[in-house]
């Protein structure tokens, strides 16, 4: 009757193994698979999808991240700079900056920037440039608080040691501190990217034409156009994943190597 | 009035030596007064030690002499430099004062030799090819050349604080200073950097050392200050201070330093 420890382990294990088997036959019972399989997701309806998903919406969505991040990272190293700096007004402005970026949603930035600014200023900009601006500049209120962190972790010591070499402030900024503080920083650098990737698909708010469609907007597009459900919706998550996830892995990678230099 | 004008040596003819001379330095902290009047001269190719209990503001002292902490009275005379002069170029007078500090404080993303050379090509502006040059002879001066590619985790402590004080030297300094060179060292590789400070000594460099090393102090000192509070208790010769110190408080650091197993028996 007593069961030992060992003995109660292997019971419980048993039952909660029973309990995900019964509840995934009743989720593939409970299933219209007929509907699903047309209307849904359609395995028929990818194919169609290929080559282009490549050459339009990848490659966009590639090239809009990679936009936005050169901005933001150099917007986030400024900003950081300035919010460590000794001068009032630049940490005023960095905080002021990065309080309000990161606190409105990123869809009214690209409003802003795609509708708001051209009307008012009558100009006529490029979606690579509304794209390149708007990520970089939220991107930026992100990165700055990443770097700021950084650079505060990088020893005091190392600014001593690089100014009593008759390195100036800047120079030992440079070569000694930001090397150092990028690589404290290179795995929440690399999730932000992945956070971008995701985001650049805001960029539908504006009219695109086919060959500036990124994922997302490839995939709504092809919603209507092959007219099979969520299929191409679903396609276009996937190569998401295909982006984001090899990031993912770059970035424990990251984290477990300066866990070994930090001994 | 003071020997501070900087003098060439005669022997090697690259090296030179600048005096220091500091004249009733004060540096508070808030309302704590750190240095309540400090006055210290080190003539050109002088070794003087700075020993004294923790506290006693020994290396605030030093950190004020290449203006790593800012002095609120007083002045400093290095080599040619007015170093409280509010017009004073930090930055070149830094370059003739060799620093080397108690963490050594290496640049940990660059090897051994780029910790070397990064100041001489980026400050002096040396061609990369002769400031590798420079590196390289003051590694092997150090003991070191032979691990010049290894990063500062790939090193002991011992050999962290040897590249450190080839990287002051690769700079040409006129006057080293050191902070505890020794503090944070295990003890089986103190003796290897106190032999490349001897040496560094013999060959007539100015050195002004903040150490608990008694023995070394002895030895290579031409001169030992013992502070204390915040002010200059006692300076001499080395074996004088050390040996016969004529001061109660540094009777009583010395036995302190000296014997520290001993326990004092109540009468």
């Amino acid at each position: 009757m007593a069961m030992t420890a060992r003995q109660r382990a292997r019971v419980s294990l048993y039952v909660q193994a029973g309990i995900f088997v019964v509840a995934m036959a009743a989720l593939i019972l409970a299933t219209d698979w007929k509907t699903l399989t047309t209307n849904v997701f359609n395995f028929g309806k990818i194919g169609p999808m290929f080559p282009d998903i490549f050459f339009s919406g990848l490659k966009n969505t590639l090239i809009y991240t990679f936009l936005g991040f050169i901005v933001g990272l150099s917007g986030g190293l400024l900003l950081a700079l300035m919010k460590l700096s000794s001068f009032p007004l630049y940490r005023w402005i960095a905080t002021g900056y990065i309080e309000f970026f990161r606190g409105i949603p990123a869809l009214l930035v690209f409003i802003a920037f795609g509708y708001g600014v051209p009307l008012a200023f009558g100009v006529q900009w490029n979606v690579a440039v509304v794209v390149m601006v708007s990520l970089g500049m939220v991107a930026a209120a992100y990165i700055a608080e990443t770097l700021r962190a950084g650079l505060q972790a990088v020893p005091r010591g190392q600014m001593e040691a690089a100014r009593s070499l008759g390195m100036p402030q800047w120079r030992a900024m440079v070569t000694i501190v930001i090397p150092q503080a990028f690589r404290i920083v290179l795995p929440p650098l690399t999730n932000e990217v992945i956070l971008l990737t995701k985001d650049s698909s805001l960029i539908y708010v504006l009219g695109l034409t086919a060959a500036q469609y990124e994922l997302t907007k490839f995939g709504r597009d092809g919603i209507s156009s092959l007219g099979a459900g969520l299929t191409p919706l679903l396609v276009a998550g996937a190569f998401y994943l295909v982006v984001t996830i090899p990031l993912s892995l770059l970035a424990r990678k990251f984290e477990s190597r300066s866990a070994r230099t930090k001994r | 009035m003071n020997d501070v004008e900087i003098h060439s040596r005669t022997q090697s003819g690259r090296v030179h030596a600048a005096g220091v001379a500091i004249k009733d330095l004060r540096k508070s902290y808030g309302s704590n007064e750190v240095l309540k009047g400090i006055s210290l001269d080190v003539a050109p190719g002088e070794v003087v030690c700075l020993i004294g209990p923790s506290g006693s503001g020994k290396s605030t002292l030093l950190r004020c002499v290449n203006l790593l902490e800012q002095p609120n009275e007083g002045s400093i005379h290095v080599g040619g430099f007015d170093a409280t002069d509010a017009d004073v170029d930090i930055d070149k007078m830094r370059r003739k004062v060799g620093m080397v500090f108690q963490q050594f404080n290496l640049f940990p993303h660059l090897n051994a030799l780029r910790n070397c050379t990064i100041a001489q090509t980026k400050v002096l502006k040396r061609p990369q090819a002769e400031a590798d040059k420079i590196a390289r002879a003051n590694l092997e001066r150090v003991g070191l050349g032979h691990l010049a590619d290894r990063f500062p985790d790939q090193l002991s402590g011992g050999q962290q604080q040897r590249v450190a004080i080839a990287r002051a030297l690769s700079m040409d300094p006129e006057l080293m200073l050191f902070d505890e060179p020794t503090s944070a060292l295990d003890p089986e590789t103190v003796g290897d950097v106190l032999s490349v400070m001897r040496n560094l000594a013999k060959e007539g460099m100015t050195m002004l050392v903040v150490t608990h090393e008694m023995g070394f102090a002895r030895e290579v000192a031409d001169r030992v200050v013992f502070m204390d509070g915040g002010v200059v208790v006692e300076e001499g010769v080395a074996e004088q201070v050390i040996g016969s110190p004529t001061q109660g408080r540094t009777k009583e650091f010395l036995r302190r330093v000296l014997d520290p197993t001993h326990i004092e028996i109540a009468e």
